[in-house]
């Protein structure tokens, strides 16, 4: 049974697995420095050596055109954990149309995807729920991979299991938002204190944006346990998109005082601006 | 069965559920529709909003409409509407249905007989006794009417056939009046009026209810035949006018080889209010002469038959006399009288013997000829034979030649006396003779003589024994004035005066007009009076039956010449033909100067008419109509839902498209187009089946062989061969076609031979094979016969042996020999042209450009070359090894054959001599 499911779950692997790739591919990366001396690979500055110097830090080629004897530094590029949380909740797999991905799965594209670049940037990434640290490297897309397909939703709305981020890290949270407004915002919070940046993408389905539904209608939520009955529902159109504009606003609120980002992706607009957009803004953080 | 006019239901109490439908609409109205589910994640915002609106949505009034509309349907289709209710009427007691079984039923007997049984069926139903009588059938006054059980009768009901005559209401009025018991009567009326209706009526109402039912249809019927300044003139009546009316009357009779055939066709028109169409009939002597019958076409009754005797029958009548008329005395020729006496009523020709026979007349007469040459009495014998009439007339040429004093002459009745006699003459003694009155058994009998009529001179009849037979008038004294013999299926006669008045004032008298008429030289040109038909008895020849079948009257009696003369048909004088001797007489159902006129009821009496229509069951309709609105409904909710377009609207368009498809009937394909498509779609080799089933398995096993080899060994892939039957399978899908030749083969039809020289034509080629060597030559064993019996038709070129260097030897293998499972044979094929020369370096002629269209042989090249499905040899073909290698050699010859049948006369190209030569080792 497990092996089915196993090999259920590993069927699932290779389109998302692709997709990131091919997402992430369609990405031009730009470097990753840190802007100051430190360990890392590409090259800085030269200074003159000083008493106290090792000798073999000398870079004679470069001290052979003068008297004086010069050091090579590197910059710092010191990798940064970023840690996903892609929303888990059951609300996720909606979709409002059969030629749209449902909006977990652009979550898990998106995140993949943007997980994928930080590798390649040399940072270290992580779901947020893997008990493990951040690690880099392909092995840790395929984990991560591997963790998203091993998901069993059965809750609505799901929520960021509560876990001490390492500090200083970075996190980017891919949900609709419509859950438990507080929980979440408390779990941000904690987050912020611990000096942790980060971005918020709400993703939203076209349909739960424009509410373009009409006549005697009953609305439930995807597991049931929430229904709303109206004999028309037209009526609610106006109310539910003030809701709906209060509910992002709560969001934008939280993320101007916290220092963090805020995006609202639509499941109907492609990815790669999104993608784009969040590269830029886990690089704005440093 | 209530009714409501034109509808009646089965089960009227469901109507009142038609009273539901308003509470169903106002229900409906006051429910809102279903509401539509929708999984919403951002259900979360909606909860705790308020409603805006309090008032449901409503279903739209048209879809509310449609619902009402369908299940009102649904419930007046179950309470079974018909239209047109039949009317059943409860009632006991006897019942007797009545028919008026007369010519004017037949043309819609079989609605008549259906109506009866929809009585007999009710009757039964309602357990009632029924008699049913015909009223045309002569009635037996004793029998009281047999009630007995509906179920009976119907068995019954196929007997009772319309009569040609008309019903005589007289005798049934005494009879119902005679009977105690009530009964009520329906009366099943042919719509015509007949005399003594009345008193009838009276009857039956005296009896119990009386119900009248007509059709409706007003009859048509045809008078007989009347001739107008020699043409024929036809008259068609009706009953009820009020309507323009077309009646086309056909005219039968015989072809010349005896069959009934549409003669001439015309249409007589009925105008407004006519209750009579005439019309002539112009048709020329020949077409006249023949015909039969008259009838209207698409009425079936005997009333619209009409039969035409032989008054409409111009006798042709050749008349010759010798010498020639003098200017001046054409008064005095023989031949006046006669001309006048035929003319009105006979078509003479006067023409040389040979002519006038070749015309085929139907009267030959002589008048004061005495000698015939030879080939024309020959040739005057034969016709008299053949059943014609020769009509002699005496004369001074006559009496001077002494033909039979000694014997007899076959065209002359009696010897004669030279010089024949003078009576009553300037010179002679006595008074000029008068006639006899004639006896009983000769055709004038009952003709009255003048008293004027004498005979003054006559030739004289040698007193033979025979004598008295053949004399059919003699004068007073017993001297015969006409004689008459039989010889063969024809007469001759002989007048012993001459044709003119020389000898006597006979011909100046009527009599000898009538003498003529009875003798059938000319016909009559009105009906027969009592005087002329009476003393005779007429055999009936052909009789018709109520629906103008005619049917020959042989076995019947015949009738007396005064019955005939009244000419009203009834049970004991059917309508027909009816003949003495030669003459005929028609009698036809109705009389020259009838009328029709339509019955005339009693107010007192309602007539119904049968319906023209059926019940018709509504019920399939209106639940038919009913289960399409409810579709419309399922479509138009799921459009309201909005699912028809949506993302299950696809679900709804693939089930429209699944059942179009599924009703959409695929195309049948016919055997001939498979048998195209397997025979184009590769090379296919072909045998012609012969019956014989061994032979035919075998060809195929070997075509089968064959194609294997072919596909082994060069770039010819043939599919597996194709049986032919030359009947029925087209030949030109095939290169070459392989015939075996057996002893039973059918000979084909011509339309094969046809087919086959245009398969040769257009270059196909067939390969013979007589299966049997050969031996002792081409021809002589029975497989030889048989091919060239069945090669006799084709069009095949000069043959000859095949010649060493014809390009079958090295169209793919260099082959000397055509072995097969013989090897002795020779082949034959199209002999090369005569200044076919060799060219000197060539090892070959140049032969003619063409392929050979025949391949002709003895070797049973398929059993050679025949191979079952794992490839072993089915048949041994010689002993050991060089068995083996004349099976090569047989699969070397097929492939050279089948190379030159598709690629001809390639290997004959100049470029194959170098490689050529170099393989012959030169």
């Amino acid at each position: 049974m497990l092996h089915h499911k196993a090999r259920e779950q590993a069927a699932l692997l290779p389109p998302l697995l692709a997709e990131a790739h091919h997402l992430a591919a369609s990405v031009v990366m730009g470097t990753h420095g840190r802007r100051q001396v430190g360990m890392g690979e590409e090259f800085w500055q030269f200074r003159a050596a000083q008493p106290g110097d090792a000798w073999r830090s000398i870079d004679w080629r470069r001290s052979g055109r003068t008297d004086a004897q010069f050091i090579r530094q590197m910059e710092w590029q010191a990798a940064q954990s970023v840690l996903f949380w892609i929303d888990d909740g059951l609300s996720m797999s909606f979709s409002g149309d059969k030629s749209r991905p449902s909006k977990g799965e652009r979550a898990a594209v998106l995140g993949l995807a943007s997980a994928i670049l930080l590798v390649r940037a040399g940072e270290r990434v992580g779901l947020i729920e893997d008990a493990d640290p951040p690690k880099t490297g392909d092995s840790q897309i395929d984990r991560m991979t591997a963790q998203l397909a091993a998901r069993q939703p059965d809750q609505d709305y799901g929520l960021p299991s509560p876990q001490v981020f390492p500090k200083g890290s970075r996190a980017v949270f891919l949900s609709d938002f419509l859950g438990d407004w507080d929980a979440i915002s408390a779990t941000i919070a904690k987050a912020a204190d611990r000096n942790v940046t980060g971005a918020l993408v709400q993703i939203l389905d076209p349909v739960e944006e424009t509410f373009p539904f009409d006549g005697r209608t009953e609305f439930q939520s995807m597991t049931g346990a929430l229904r709303f009955e109206t004999l028309r529902a037209r009526g609610l159109k106006a109310a539910y998109l003030e809701r709906l504009a209060s509910r992002k606003a709560m969001a934008q609120d939280l993320c101007a005082r916290l220092g963090w980002q805020y995006l609202c992706q639509h499941s109907g607009d492609p990815a790669q601006s999104a993608l784009m957009w969040l590269y830029a803004a886990l690089e704005k953080v440093r | 069965m209530a009714g409501f006019g034109a509808i009646g239901f089965l089960a009227p109490w469901l109507l009142l559920g038609l009273l539901a439908l308003p509470l169903l609409w106002w229900l409906l109205r006051a429910v809102p529709p279903a509401p539509i589910r929708r999984l919403f994640p951002a259900v979360v915002l909606l909860i705790g909003l308020k409603d805006p609106e309090t008032t449901p949505d409503k279903t739209p009034w048209w879809l509310l409409l449609l619902r009402i509309l369908a299940l009102g349907l649904l419930i007046v289709g179950f309470a079974g509407p018909v239209l047109n209710p039949t009317q059943t009427q409860l009632a006991t007691g006897p019942v007797m249905i009545v028919n008026d079984a007369s010519w004017a039923t037949a043309a819609d007997w079989a609605r008549r007989q259906a109506k009866t049984a929809d009585l007999l069926a009710e009757a039964g139903r309602l357990g009632r006794p029924t008699v049913v009588i015909q009223l045309t059938a002569p009635l037996v006054a004793a029998d009281a009417p047999e009630f007995r059980n509906a179920a009976d009768w119907i068995g019954e009901l196929e007997g009772f056939e319309p009569a040609p005559w008309e019903p005589d209401y007289t005798p049934y009025t005494d009879w119902v009046n005679r009977q105690n018991q009530s009964f009520d009567t329906i009366w099943l009326s042919d719509g015509l009026d007949h005399s003594g209706r009345d008193a009838l009526v009276a009857a039956f109402k005296n009896k119990g209810k009386l119900r009248v039912i007509e059709t409706g249809n007003s009859p048509v019927a045809l008078g007989p035949p009347q001739l107008n300044d020699g043409k024929i003139v036809m008259t068609a009546l009706r009953a009820l006018g009020g309507t323009e009316q077309t009646v086309r009357i056909d005219a039968f009779g015989p072809d010349p080889s005896g069959i009934e055939r549409l003669l001439a066709s015309f249409d007589a028109n009925f105008g407004l209010n006519d209750l009579t169409a005439g019309v002539e009939f112009d048709l020329p002597a020949e077409l006249r002469n023949r015909l039969k019958r008259f009838s209207i076409a698409g009425i079936r009754s005997a009333g619209a038959t009409s039969l035409a005797d032989d008054a409409l029958k111009r006798r042709k009548v050749a008349l010759f006399a010798g010498g020639r008329p003098r200017e001046g005395q054409e008064l005095i020729t023989p031949l006046h009288y006669l001309r006048k006496a035929l003319a009105p009523s006979a078509e003479l020709i006067e023409a040389p013997v040979r002519e006038s026979l070749l015309a085929d007349p139907d009267v030959v007469i002589l008048a004061d000829i005495a000698k015939l040459n030879q080939f024309e009495a020959e040739n005057l014998t034969k016709w008299v034979e053949a059943g014609g009439l020769l009509v002699r007339f005496a004369g001074p040429r006559l009496a001077a030649e002494s033909l039979t004093k000694t014997e007899d002459d076959a065209l002359l009745p009696v010897r004669l006396r030279a010089g024949g006699r003078n009576v009553g003459g300037a010179m002679s003694w006595g008074a000029p003779k008068q006639l006899r009155p004639f006896p009983e058994g000769s055709p004038f009998f009952g003709l009255t003589i003048p008293a004027d009529v004498a005979v003054t001179s006559q030739v004289v009849a040698q007193p033979d024994p025979f004598l008295a037979d053949r004399t059919i008038a003699s004068l007073q004294d017993g001297t015969p004035l006409v004689t008459r013999k039989q010889l063969g299926d024809g007469q001759v006669i002989l007048f012993h005066v001459t044709a003119n008045a020389e000898w006597s004032n006979l011909p100046l008298s009527g009599l000898f007009v009538e003498m003529l008429e009875r003798l059938a030289v000319s016909t009559r040109t009105t009906a027969p009076t009592k005087a002329e038909l009476a003393g005779q008895i007429w055999q009936p020849q052909e009789v018709m039956n109520g629906f103008g079948d005619l049917r020959k009257g042989d076995d019947l009696q015949g009738i007396e010449g005064e019955r005939l003369a009244e000419a009203i048909v009834s049970s004991d004088l059917l309508p027909g033909i009816y003949g003495n001797g030669e003459r005929q007489v028609a009698i036809n159902v109705l009389t020259p100067d009838r009328r029709l006129a339509p019955a005339a009821w009693p107010n007192s009496v309602t007539v119904e008419t049968m319906a023209a229509v059926a019940e018709q069951p509504l019920k399939a309709v209106l639940l038919a109509v009913a289960l399409v609105l409810m579709m419309l409904d399922v479509l138009a909710t799921l459009w309201l839902s909005g699912r028809l377009w949506g993302p299950r609207g696809g679900v709804v368009t693939t089930g429209l498209l699944a059942a179009m498809i599924v009703l959409g009937a695929p195309p049948e394909s016919h055997a001939q187009d498979e048998l195209a498509l397997r025979a184009t779609h590769e090379t296919v080799l072909a045998y012609i089946i012969t019956g014989d089933s061994k032979v035919d398995a075998t060809s195929e096993a070997g075509l089968f062989g064959l194609s294997a080899t072919l596909s082994q060994r060069t770039a010819i892939e043939p599919d597996d061969p194709i049986a032919i039957n030359l009947e029925t399978d087209e030949l030109a899908f095939f290169p070459i076609i392989y015939w075996p030749i057996t002893d039973s083969q059918p000979i084909p039809s011509d339309a094969v031979y046809q087919k086959l020289n245009t398969y040769l034509q257009s270059g196909g080629m067939i390969l013979f094979d007589t299966r049997d060597a050969n031996l002792g030559g081409l021809g002589s064993t029975s497989s030889g016969r048989r091919l060239q019996q069945l090669a006799a038709p084709l069009d095949i070129p000069a043959l000859e042996p095949v010649p060493l260097d014809h390009v079958l030897t090295r169209s793919f293998y260099l082959l000397q020999d055509f072995p097969g499972r013989h090897s002795r044979s020779d082949v034959w094929v199209e002999a090369a042209p005569k200044d076919a020369v060799k060219i000197d370096g060539m090892p070959f002629r140049n032969l003619n450009d063409g392929v050979s269209p025949v391949v002709i042989g003895g070797n049973d090249w398929a059993s050679a070359w025949a191979i079952n499905r794992d490839g072993q040899p089915l048949y041994p073909v010689g002993r050991g090894y060089a068995g083996d290698r004349q099976r090569e050699i047989a699969f070397r010859f097929g492939v050279n054959l089948v190379m030159y049948a598709l690629t001809g006369n390639y290997k004959s190209d100049q470029v194959h001599v170098p490689a050529l030569l170099e393989r012959l080792g030169q």
